[in-house]
């Protein structure tokens, strides 16, 4: 089972940030021009404020209404210019955030698939939901909130210090020395709160788990008078996360009262030297109460920039979780065998040889184990030739279903080789390899939509005649017509208007739409009546017919009519022959079929 | 805005702490006005006068303001933070709670997938609105006035632009919160869906994975992720056109000033020097208006989500308690008076009509019968999963509705059809039973569900993790697990729901025969196996919603067509 490490520990901001911007990279040009927005606005905005001096200037030099027509005029011209710059930018921004997200939520999507069963088996539905929604949310609103606002009070810090440094460079000693100061406090800070963050968004998707899964499991809580329990053990979830998420946001302020603090102290320090200086003669009063504004200026943008401090900390939080998952890796799929369905059958292609499929399936001393140290099968071997039917028997837990995991390769095992037709599986692209195998799961998953779809979802260039025809062989026809809308009936809410008898016939007719050489059939336990049950087994049988077959077996037709049977016990064969022979060895074969009789 | 105030309520004891944190805003506003003040003092008098003894005592001033800024400040991003995370925890925890009363078709309602989101993003934009739009909304009016006020003061003439730009702005926002505030909705609405999506894909993982649909997964997700794509793009490119509007309205002003100050200047009425400061308090008027344009967003915004929060809690359950409910049950007996059940008002068909059954404490009986028979809806009636639409059920000799919920559903237990198992260990799950159980009760009920076999084998024995969903252990363990986990609950009705049909039959023999030994409890099995009921002490079958026959295996057999079909058929089949 492959381990569920990531290949490396995206721990560091730095790390998820540029991976964050890497994603906005593919929209440069929209941030681009954002940025260009951006400048272009900032800079009408000081131009425009600027304007006012020379106006007052002009008028107290006693200038008449046709200079101030003039002057209010081009401020007008130059504010319009800002406005339009501060529309287009915000338009654009709100787009691009969106396609980030957009984009970020299709590769999460797009990973999520590719990842080993292992992941789903040990990770709550709802966890992993909350990728999609609070963690890409995080992001979503830092891009819409804070990335024109950071851009803008960069430049804003930049443009000011360039004054700064031009009108007094020895006061600016102090003031740099003083940002200096306030990035470290706010580094150390932000540090401290987007650990917090991360763990706020870790208990954001456990209890999204829980919520999910106690949701969906309403019907035994209610029997179970589970409640009250759930409520505790609900109430405990919601406390962590109150507590993850007051700490963070508690850090995260503490950044704005510091900055300016520090900030006021900043220009107490900085008018007394200064005042110093224009007592000691080195500096005039009048440069020194223009550097005072400057000064004053330069703290606006750079409490904005800490403003935005808990948004951003927040999305790096989300984005780090999101990345930790595309860093998992995926299946291993390094086969380079592919399957081509041409019109005269299956073929085998590797590299430039082609060769027609049979469907013979060797395992050779498989061995595998689901938790390490728990051997589930010990050195199993069993061969099925083309066109044979295998039924595995056996008491519930002795490995039956664990074998048909592991000739789809949901799972890889640890010894031994599973051969198709001769080539190991792993040797095989896993998309050909699953393709060429039909499987019939006790659990039949319906998809919202039509039964057509559902049916369809079996080969999904099946015209409507093929998916008919199919329904025909899995003997669903029939019931799929006296439904209100035929074929074109909607599924709701994994297939809850259908009974179970119908979701099997539904899940074989998907299964024959698929036409595979092999087919793995894990037959789904009595809960029909019985005769839904003579039409499972006639579709069952007529989707049998000259294919390689591997049956988790029920019942007793199917076992009779198999041309090997393998009883298994504990991941070991215990017996193997056909009906026939294994009832004359009087072994553990005969107690299961005697078991029922017993009783009559 | 009423949804907004009831949750307000739901602050409870951190009512406290936003009242602190309201204080501080304050305290720490006025600081920040002191300040600049004290600045001006230290160039203009200090400075100016060259008295060195004057500038030290006002800076050491202003170091003592700021000192006591930082001191509010920090102690504002503690209460603010307890009081938006606080009042977060609390509202979900009502909605929980709320959720835990509701019945079946509320729950249908809403979705699985959209539940989630409402406990979860629809509160994360609540506490934002809190954590970002507080101290503006504090702040800005304090600002807004004092501005106005100044200004107003300076030269009352100038001043009338505002009286003008303000209704201009007012209108103006309105017309936005109006358009974007049921975008909004929509885009709640979109990430349920986006959700939904991403839930059938992880249920359905293996089917995806088998059938090898990853690509057509990610073209359905694709059509969702671009329709809140879309839905995100709408709603938050109407929600920034709020900014140039500001700001346009703020440059108007200025021009206006401009203008009308020039031409007062030029007249001869205004100073300059009051001219630039009139304008630098606009300004601040500008800019605290535009702050709280920010918080009307944010407020917007949050006022989609405590919709969508207040629909939860005003779902009516629908299946309530009695005020004054019985809280002890007698015995095991249960009995159908003249039954009938449909599943919702439009049904087209009745699901049980007219059922009269009766059960002795301690009997055994079978139900037997076709797909859709009614033989599940049948036996949650006793549990009272739904009740019913006409006639009654009784257990223990009283109508089920007269109990309270928890006292009936602990004297019945019921092993449902869709068995499972929750994410935790084996330990963890029997407890759902009897959260009390030892060690030595809970192998005890294992031994009776056929489960001890399988699980002494298990390394970890009751500590083994059973993963999501129970896939760990294969269908037929999980049944018996299930069984297990009913038994400790001690009932008086036990039932099983087809609930051993992934069992071999022999298991299936021993567990049934170890059942028989638990003397008093009434025993009702559902089965599609003859073999399962056919030692009942009598055996009901059920056709199309009716009971059509009811008697012993060998009555049965003799008088009841169906049954002997079923038999001879099942016999014929030899189901394995």
């Amino acid at each position: 089972m492959p381990r569920m490490v990531s290949s490396r520990k995206p721990k560091d901001l730095a790390y998820t940030a540029k991976r964050l911007l890497s994603y906005m990279g593919m929209h440069r040009y929209s941030l681009l021009a954002v940025t260009f927005l951006v400048a272009v606005s900032v800079l009408c905005n000081l131009l425009g404020t600027y304007m006012v001096s020379p106006i007052v200037d002009g008028l107290a030099a006693g200038e008449g209404y046709g200079f101030l027509a003039r002057g209010v005029t081009i401020t007008a011209a130059i504010y319009t210019v800002g406005v339009l710059a501060a529309f287009g930018y915000s338009q654009i921004m709100a787009r691009a955030s969106q396609k980030v997200v957009y984009d970020i939520r299709r590769d999460l999507f797009t990973h999520m698939q590719t990842l080993p069963l292992s992941y789903f088996d040990t990770h709550q539905h709802g966890d992993v939901m909350s990728f999609y929604t609070n963690d890409a949310d995080t992001i979503s609103d830092a891009l819409n909130n804070s990335f024109a606002s950071v851009i803008k009070n960069g430049m804003q810090i930049a443009g000011t210090m360039t004054m700064l440094l031009a009108l007094n460079w020895r006061l600016s000693i102090i003031v740099f020395a003083s940002y200096a100061l306030m990035m470290l406090y706010v580094r150390h800070s932000a540090r401290r709160s987007k650990e917090y963050y991360n763990r706020y968004q870790k208990s954001l998707g456990i209890l999204d788990g829980y919520i999910q899964e106690m949701a969906a499991g309403q019907k035994v809580v209610k029997v179970f008078n589970h409640e009250k329990a759930n409520m505790d053990v609900f109430g405990g979830k919601n406390e962590e996360l109150r507590r993850m998420g007051t700490a963070a946001q508690a850090y995260a302020s503490t950044m704005i009262p510091a900055v300016v603090t520090i900030s006021f102290l900043t220009y107490a320090i900085v008018s007394l030297c200064g005042g110093f200086m224009v007592l000691g003669g080195t500096a005039t009063l009048g440069s020194l109460a223009s550097y005072l504004v400057f000064v004053r200026q330069s703290t606006a943008p750079i409490n904005q920039f800490t403003q935005q401090s808990n948004f951003l900390l927040s999305s790096l939080a989300g984005a780090e979780r999101i990345f930790e998952l595309l860093d998992m890796e995926g299946e291993p799929d390094e086969g380079k065998v592919v399957l081509a369905r041409s019109s005269s059958g299956w073929e085998w292609q590797d590299g430039e040889r082609s060769v027609p499929l049979c469907g013979d399936v060797r395992f050779s001393h498989v061995g595998f184990s689901y938790e390490e140290g728990v051997r589930i099968l010990h050195g199993i071997s069993l061969y099925a030739k083309p066109g044979q039917k295998i039924a595995f028997v056996g008491s519930t837990g002795a490995g039956k279903t664990t074998i048909a995991n592991l000739i789809e390769r949901f799972y890889d095992i640890e010894d031994g080789q599973i051969l198709f037709d001769g080539i190991d599986i792993r040797r095989i692209a896993k998309g050909s390899l699953r393709r060429s195998l039909g499987i019939v799961l006790q659990d039949t998953h319906l998809f919202t939509g039509t039964i057509r779809e559902n049916i369809r979802y079996g080969r999904l260039d099946a015209s409507d005649g093929e998916v008919e025809e199919a329904a025909r062989i899995a003997s669903a026809d029939s019931f799929i017509r006296r439904l209100p809308n035929g074929y074109d009936t909607m599924v709701v809410s994994d297939g809850a208007n259908l009974s179970s008898g119908q979701r099997q016939l539904l899940a074989i007719a998907r299964a024959a739409v698929a036409d595979p050489p092999v087919l793995i059939l894990d037959e789904a336990t009595s809960s029909v009546d019985t005769r839904t049950e003579d039409l499972i087994e006639k579709g069952m049988d007529r989707l049998m017919e000259g294919r390689t077959v591997f049956v988790i077996a029920h019942r007793l037709s199917t076992v009779r009519n198999a041309d090997a049977i393998m009883v298994l016990e504990h991941g070991d064969i215990v017996e193997r022959g056909d009906h026939g022979q294994l009832m004359a060895m009087k072994g553990r074969y005969y107690e299961l079929f005697t078991g029922m009789f017993e009783l009559s | 805005m009423d949804d907004l105030k009831r949750l307000l309520s739901y602050l409870g004891p951190y009512r406290k702490d936003l009242a602190i944190a309201w204080l501080l805003v304050f305290i720490e506003t006025s600081f920040e006005l002191i300040i600049p003040s004290m600045m001006a003092d230290l160039i203009d008098e200090g400075v100016a006068a060259g008295d060195a003894g004057f500038m030290v005592a006002k800076g050491a001033q202003m170091a003592f303001c700021a000192l006591l800024a930082l001191a509010t400040g920090l102690a504002y991003a503690r209460f603010a933070a307890r009081a938006a995370y606080g009042w977060g925890a609390r509202i979900r925890q009502a909605e929980y709670s709320r959720i835990q009363e509701y019945a079946f078709p509320n729950i249908d309602k809403f979705e699985t997938s959209s539940i989630v989101t409402r406990l979860t993003g629809d509160i994360t934009v609540m506490q934002n609105a809190i954590n970002n739009g507080f101290r503006p909304l504090v702040r800005s009016p304090i600002m807004l006035l004092l501005g106005i006020f100044f200004s107003f003061s300076m030269n009352a003439e100038l001043a009338i632009i505002f009286v003008i730009i303000t209704p201009l702005l007012g209108i103006g926002l309105f017309a936005i919160v109006r358009r974007v505030a049921p975008m909004y909705k929509v885009l709640q609405k979109t990430v349920d869906g986006l959700n939904g999506v991403v839930e059938e894909d992880l249920r359905a993982i293996r089917t995806v994975k088998a059938f090898v649909r990853e690509g057509y997964e990610e073209r359905r997700f694709g059509e969702v992720n671009a329709r809140l794509r879309k839905a995100g793009s709408d709603t938050n490119s109407a929600a920034v056109i709020n900014l140039p509007f500001f700001q346009a309205s703020m440059y108007l002003c200025i021009l206006l000033l401009m203008y009308f100050g020039g031409s007062m200047v030029i007249e001869g009425t205004l100073q300059f020097g009051e001219l630039t400061g009139f304008l630098t308090y606009v300004m601040q008027v500008l800019n605290s208006m535009m702050m709280l344009s920010n918080v009307f967003l944010l407020l917007t915004r949050s006022l989609a989500s405590a919709h969508r929060i207040c629909e939860i809690l005003d779902e009516v359950p629908v299946l309530q308690e009695k005020d004054d409910p019985v809280r002890t049950i007698a015995d095991g007996s249960v009995e159908f008076r003249l039954v009938t059940f449909r599943y919702s008002q439009e049904a087209e068909a009745d699901t049980l009509e007219d059922i009269t059954l009766s059960i002795r404490a301690g009997e055994t009986i079978g139900i037997i019968g076709g797909t859709g028979s009614g033989k599940s809806t049948m036996v949650q009636l006793i549990d009272r999963l739904y009740d019913v639409s006409d006639g009654a059920v009784l257990v223990g000799g009283v109508d089920v509705r007269d109990y309270s919920l928890h006292s009936l559903r602990d004297a019945v237990a019921m092993i449902l059809q869709k068995n499972l198992l929750f994410s935790g260990t084996v330990r963890d799950n029997l407890r759902w039973g009897d959260a009390d159980a030892s060690d030595e009760e809970i192998w005890q009920a294992c031994r009776i569900a056929g489960a001890e076999e399988f699980l002494r084998r298990f390394p970890a024995g009751l500590d083994t993790d059973l993963g999501q969903g129970g896939v760990n252990v294969s269908g037929g363990q999980k049944q018996r697990l299930c069984i297990a986990r009913a038994l400790l609950k001690k009932p008086k009705v036990l039932i099983l729901d087809d609930s051993a049909s992934a069992v071999d039959t022999a298991t299936e023999l021993c567990i049934r025969r170890e059942l028989q030994r638990l003397e008093g409890m009434t025993k009702i099995y559902i089965a599609q196996r003859i073999s399962t009921v056919m030692h009942a002490d009598r055996i009901v079958i059920l056709d199309g919603g009716r009971i059509a026959d009811i008697g012993t295996h060998s009555q049965l057999l003799e008088s009841s067509p169906i049954y002997r079909e079923i038999y001879e058929s099942q016999m014929k089949g030899g189901m394995l």
